[in-house]
Order: structure tokens, then C-alpha cells, then sequence
């Protein structure tokens, strides 16, 4: 592999849920039950290559958007650390210690200033960190918003003068003005109509092969993440149970969850005839209360008399390929 | 077709602004018969929802206009009065709404919810009614149906509450669905069993059904026949299987063009140019975002039919048979 960008070393991350009423009561008689922890994230540790696209897929609560954030910097590691480009992205005191990492959210309607000229919003950053002298500044701002596609007359206008797919134009050019090493996006499509889906994800690609863009990928839909990522890393309940290049892990899943997760896609269907995906069974646990084992044990189809006894952990399986799973595919 | 259970002609929802009249759904027309599924596709913004709406008669802001017929068994929906409607509501048509949350009662639990609807409709002993209840739950496959009754909805998951509130809609076996984007906030693996639970219990029931989404796939995996529409305009409908190989409309084109599908991974794909419409205008609402557009399109182009399909373009693409 080419030079490691940024590294995520063992992380986990842990929330505890805001004691009952009850709870309380008890704990002044003296009498307190454990408090109620949510594993988010369980010792996950990734690298990404310079110039490499990770995509991170998984469905809501696997802990995708947590890892995200700790990567971002955003949110600090329960355990384990986040470098990037060799220095860690946070002090221990949980102080921000770099600008070489930005993040691009889900909903641009809520992640820009709504009082805030967007020229002044891509601004801001670039010039509070010396990354652009105040004369050079409206250039700066117009450079960034011809990258993404919009025009340096639009410096002047307010988020709600733009459409979403705009908006989330307005969102990358911000995070890109601070010429970051690494890009994370959190669901940047997903909240777009279809035609405006393909115009963002156009962007991103030409984006990452014009500027050698950095990315992690963070996403439900695995389609949108094969056709932008180089590599893919599943997750399931706060581990990663598979990673591997993209178009190999798509078309041959080695984890039982991965191939699950390919098969309720769905897919156009031009015969007209219903079709009937096969369903993954049962409901996704709940991260208070994870199955002991193999945390997709309670749903996989393969699942053995080790899968209920202790996680498997990540295995290189071929080259290339890492799965954590006792009976791969 | 035999006498139709569902006939929409020329509805029109109206919505007043600051800026004049929004003219939401403009000139819609369909027909649908008993046990039959129609696909209704749009983006946000293209009327697929208030159309929903307007037949169910639950468009109720202030100033909006319904015009046009909605006739459901014969019978004139639309200006009847509310006290008729609700006898309508749920007995006859039920609707499953995209948040199933805003569906659901907070503060009563999952069991006295379904008790209400199974009770506003038929007299029923307690203890009838309780196991009718639980047969709901059992039959859009949400586990451990008798623990679930004394649930409150934010004890459930999203999957699970939109399950409860399939299972309220389905109580009294309704001659009609309409759901609107009913699995769009929930996971892949929740939607695909959803999908092919709604599958099963359509084709037990014999009910008929009008699924909305913004999700070509997933009204392709479900409906044999297509509805698209745009900025308020039915632009293209016939069988899912011509429409999606051969769109005749270019909307409909782009928007298959959008779809990852079958891109190879890492290639440009063909979005549609500019930003959706979110209301009709005079002349064709897609002639801003289209190639094909000339100087004709600033009349609203008239309803075309050939074979199944119809479609609403001047300049449509070359068909099937060409």
C-alpha cells in the first residue's frame, strides 16, 4: 500500500444512556444499578492510503457516523487514538489538535449558517488559520466555489437561496477551503433527490481524480459506495466484519452479513414481473444489549456453535481482504 | 378493464403563497381496478404525495383547493363531507404514511391504538377484538406480537412502528392502499422485508394498492404498472416493463440515466441538469431541464396514448415498436 494517511488505532466508543428516573431514586437509597451502556464502537482500527477512497457501509446504528466523527475529530475515541498524517487529530484533553481533517454532513439544510453569506462561510476557516491572507480572500472563496461547480457571484448569497443539491455544494467547498488531508462525508447524498444524487456524486469523483482527494465514504447504500470507493469496509453493531476493494467485496462478499446486505438492494427491475428479494430474517439488535459472540450471530444463516461463544475477529482472508467471521461465504 | 374501483380524472390540489397559486397536482388522471398495484414515482416536490392525499380527501391547509373527480365504487370523493369521508377512512382505503411515528399516538400503547381501529369500525367483544389484534401484528411479521400490545410506540424501532402502523391500515382488509413512501427512513434489510411482506398480504387480500416513492427500484420490484410524475403532471404511465425499457418522456429517461444500476463503478453518470420543479406552469415543467426542448414547449403538451403507455411530451423518444 502507498503512504498511510491517516491511521485508526484500536477505537472504541462507548455512550452511557441518561439514568431513568428510577434509576436515580435508587441509586439516593443507596442502592444503584449498573448505568446502561451503549457500545457504539468496538476496537475498529482502519487505515487510509493517500489518494484513497474508503467507503464505510453499514445500516443506522452500526456505529458509522460515530466512527466518522472520531476520525473528523469531532468526537473523542473512549480508547485508541486517530492519526493523521503521523500526528494524532486530538490532545488528550480532547482539544482539536489539526485542520487536515473536515467533514461534510448529510443534511445541508442544517449544516450551514443560515445567517452567514456562504462566501463568508467558506471563508471563515481558511483565513482564522492563515491558510489565505485577507486580501487574497475573495479569489480564495471564488477558486473554491468554481471546484464545485457554482459561480463566484454566488460568494454573496444565503444557504436558503440555494437548492439542496447546492447547498451541498456550498458544504464541500467549505470543507475543502481548508485544504484538508482527508475528507470525511457522512451520507452527502442522501438526502437528495436521484437527479441531484448523480450531479453530487460526479462532483466527488471528479473531485478525488482531479485534486488526488482523500476520502471516507460513510453511507447506507452500498451502491453509491462501490461506484465511488476504492475500497469498502462493512459494519455491524460497532465492528467491522469485512473490508476489501470495492468491486471484490460487491461481488464476492465473503461475510454472511455483506452478501445479506447486497441482497436486499433494490434493484431495477425491468421485466415488470415482482420480484421477491431475499430478506435478511429478524430484527437488528439493540446496541444496549449486542448477542453474545458473533454480534450478527442472532440473524446469520451459517451461524455455528462458536458464533454464540466469542466474536471472531478480523482475519486476513485473501490478499487484500480481511473478514471476522468463523465460516466465511 | 372492468369497471374500475379507483377513478381519478383532471384532479387538481392548489396551494396559495405569497407569490399566487402553487398548483401542486395539475390534471392528474388514472384508473385503477380491484387488486391491481400502481407505482407512483416522483421527485420531492412533483405532486405524488398530495395526489396521495387528495384522493384519501386529508389535503386540509388553509385556502387549498381540491378540483377535478375522485371516484372510488361509483361514488364522488371528492367535496364529500368529512363525517362521510372517515366512514371511508380505514374501512374501505387505508393510507401508510413515510413516519410512521407521526402515525402513531405517543402516549397510548400499540395494543389500544390497534384497539381503536379495529373498534371504530365493527362491534367486537373485548376479547375478540384482542386476538384480532395480535393476528395484525402476527401478519406483518412483527415477533412476540403479545409483548408488543403493551408497548408504547417509542419503545419500538422505526421498523417495528412502521410495522404496527401497516398492521392498522391493514385491520379491516381495505379495497385500497395508499402508501406513501412507506419504507424510505427505514434500512435496506427492514425495507426488503416489508416489501415482501406487502407482496404477500396484497395478493392474499386482493386488495388494491397505490405505492408512492421517489425510489425507482423499489416501485419496479413491486408494481407491473409505472406512474411518473412531475412538477405536479403525470408525465409517462403504462406497464413498469415498456416504461422503464423504452421511456418514451425524457424525465423519465433521466431519471433512469440518475440510477447507479448499471454504471460501471468510478464512471460519470448522466444526472439531469438544474434542479427539480416543484409546481406546473403554463408550458411544459421540464423544459428547462431538457435537450430536447424548443419553442413548442411553452404549450403544455396534451396527453398522448399508444398502446398501454401514455405520456405527456412534444418531442417524446423513439418508441418501442420504432
Amino acid at each position: 500500500m502507498s503512504e498511510v494517511l491517516a491511521e485508526i488505532r484500536a477505537v472504541s466508543r462507548h455512550f452511557e444512556a441518561p439514568p431513568a428516573l428510577t434509576d436515580w431514586l435508587l441509586r439516593m437509597a443507596g442502592r444503584a444499578k449498573p448505568k446502561r451502556r451503549l457500545q457504539a464502537v468496538s476496537d475498529v482500527s482502519l487505515q487510509i492510503a493517500r489518494g484513497e477512497a474508503l467507503g464505510l457501509v453499514g445500516e443506522s446504528g452500526c456505529g458509522k457516523s460515530t466512527l466518522g466523527r472520531m476520525i473528523a475529530g469531532i468526537l473523542a475515541p473512549s480508547q485508541g487514538e486517530v492519526f493523521v498524517e503521523g500526528k494524532p487529530v486530538l490532545a488528550p484533553s480532547g482539544r482539536k489538535l489539526t485542520t487536515r481533517v473536515q467533514m461534510v454532513f448529510q443534511d445541508p439544510f442544517t449544516s450551514l449558517n443560515p445567517r452567514l453569506r456562504v462566501g463568508e462561510q467558506i471563508g471563515e476557516g481558511p483565513l482564522a488559520h492563515g491558510l489565505v491572507a485577507r486580501a487574497d480572500l475573495p479569489t480564495y472563496i471564488s477558486r473554491w466555489l468554481g471546484a464545485v461547480g457554482l459561480r463566484p457571484e454566488h460568494a454573496s448569497r444565503y444557504p436558503h437561496q440555494f437548492s439542496g443539491g447546492q447547498r451541498q455544494r456550498v458544504a464541500i467547498a467549505r470543507a475543502l477551503a481548508m485544504q484538508p488531508a482527508v475528507l470525511v462525508c457522512d451520507e452527502p447524498v442522501a438526502s437528495l433527490d436521484v437527479s441531484v444524487q448523480a450531479q453530487i456524486i460526479n462532483l466527488l469523483l471528479s473531485l478525488k481524480r482531479d485534486l488526488g482527494l482523500t476520502m471516507l465514504f460513510i453511507s447506507h447504500d452500498l451502491g453509491v459506495v462501490r461506484h465511488l470507493c476504492d475500497r469498502i469496509a462493512v459494519m455491524y453493531l460497532g465492528r467491522i466484519v469485512e473490508i476489501g476493494d470495492a468491486e471484490a467485496v460487491c461481488t464476492s462478499p465473503r461475510h454472511p452479513y455483506t452478501r445479506a446486505l447486497l441482497g436486499c438492494r433494490p434493484r431495477l427491475n425491468l421485466d415488470g414481473a415482482p420480484q421477491s428479494t431475499p430478506p435478511i430474517v429478524g430484527e437488528l439488535p439493540s446496541a444496549f444489549d449486542p448477542p453474545a459472540g458473533c454480534p450478527f450471530s442472532s440473524r446469520c444463516a451459517n451461524v455455528g456453535s462458536l458464533c454464540r461463544d466469542q466474536a471472531p475477529s478480523l482475519r486476513l482472508n485473501e490478499p487484500r481482504r480481511q473478514v471476522a467471521c468463523y465460516y466465511p461465504v | 378493464m372492468t369497471a374500475s374501483l379507483l377513478s381519478v380524472r383532471d384532479l387538481t390540489v392548489h396551494f396559495p403563497t405569497d407569490t399566487g397559486v402553487l398548483r401542486a397536482v395539475d390534471g392528474v388522471s388514472f384508473d385503477l381496478a380491484s387488486g391491481e398495484i400502481l407505482g407512483i414515482v416522483g421527485e420531492s416536490g412533483s405532486g405524488k404525495s398530495a395526489t396521495g392525499s387528495a384522493i384519501l380527501g386529508l389535503i386540509d391547509a388553509t385556502g387549498s383547493r381540491v378540483g377535478g373527480s375522485v371516484r372510488f365504487e361509483g361514488r364522488e370523493l371528492v367535496g364529500l363531507p368529512n363525517a362521510r369521508m372517515r366512514e371511508i377512512r380505514g374501512q374501505s382505503i387505508s393510507m401508510i404514511f413515510q413516519d410512521p411515528g407521526m402515525a402513531l399516538n405517543p402516549v397510548l400503547t400499540i395494543g389500544r391504538q390497534l384497539d381503536l381501529v379495529l373498534r371504530a369500525h365493527k362491534q367486537l367483544p373485548r376479547s375478540a377484538a384482542r386476538s384480532a389484534c395480535i393476528d395484525a401484528l402476527r401478519r406483518v411479521g412483527l415477533s412476540r406480537p403479545e409483548e408488543r400490545l403493551v408497548a408504547y410506540p417509542h419503545q419500538l424501532s422505526g421498523g417495528q412502528r412502521q410495522r404496527v402502523a401497516i398492521a392498522a391500515a391493514l385491520m379491516h382488509r381495505p379495497k385500497l392502499i395508499i402508501a406513501d413512501e412507506p419504507t424510505t427512513a427505514l434500512d435496506v434489510s427492514t425495507q426488503a422485508q416489508i416489501l415482501a411482506e406487502m407482496r404477500a398480504r396484497i395478493a392474499q387480500d386482493g386488495s388494491a394498492l397505490i405505492w408512492i416513492s421517489h425510489d425507482l427500484a423499489v416501485v419496479s420490484s413491486l408494481s407491473p404498472r409505472i406512474a411518473v410524475m412531475y412538477a405536479g403532471r403525470l408525465v409517462e404511465e403504462g406497464p413498469t416493463a415498456i416504461v422503464l425499457r423504452k421511456p418514451r418522456h425524457p424525465y423519465t429517461r433521466g431519471l433512469l440515466d440518475s440510477l447507479l444500476g448499471e454504471a460501471k463503478p468510478g464512471t460519470e453518470l448522466t444526472p439531469i441538469p438544474g434542479t427539480p420543479a416543484t409546481a406546473a406552469d403554463a408550458g411544459c415543467s421540464f423544459a428547462p431541464r431538457c435537450r430536447r426542448a424548443d419553442d413548442a414547449c411553452r404549450i403544455a403538451p396534451p396527453l398522448t396514448r399508444e398502446g398501454a403507455v401514455s405520456y405527456r411530451c412534444h418531442h417524446p423518444l423513439a418508441s418501442a415498436a420504432a
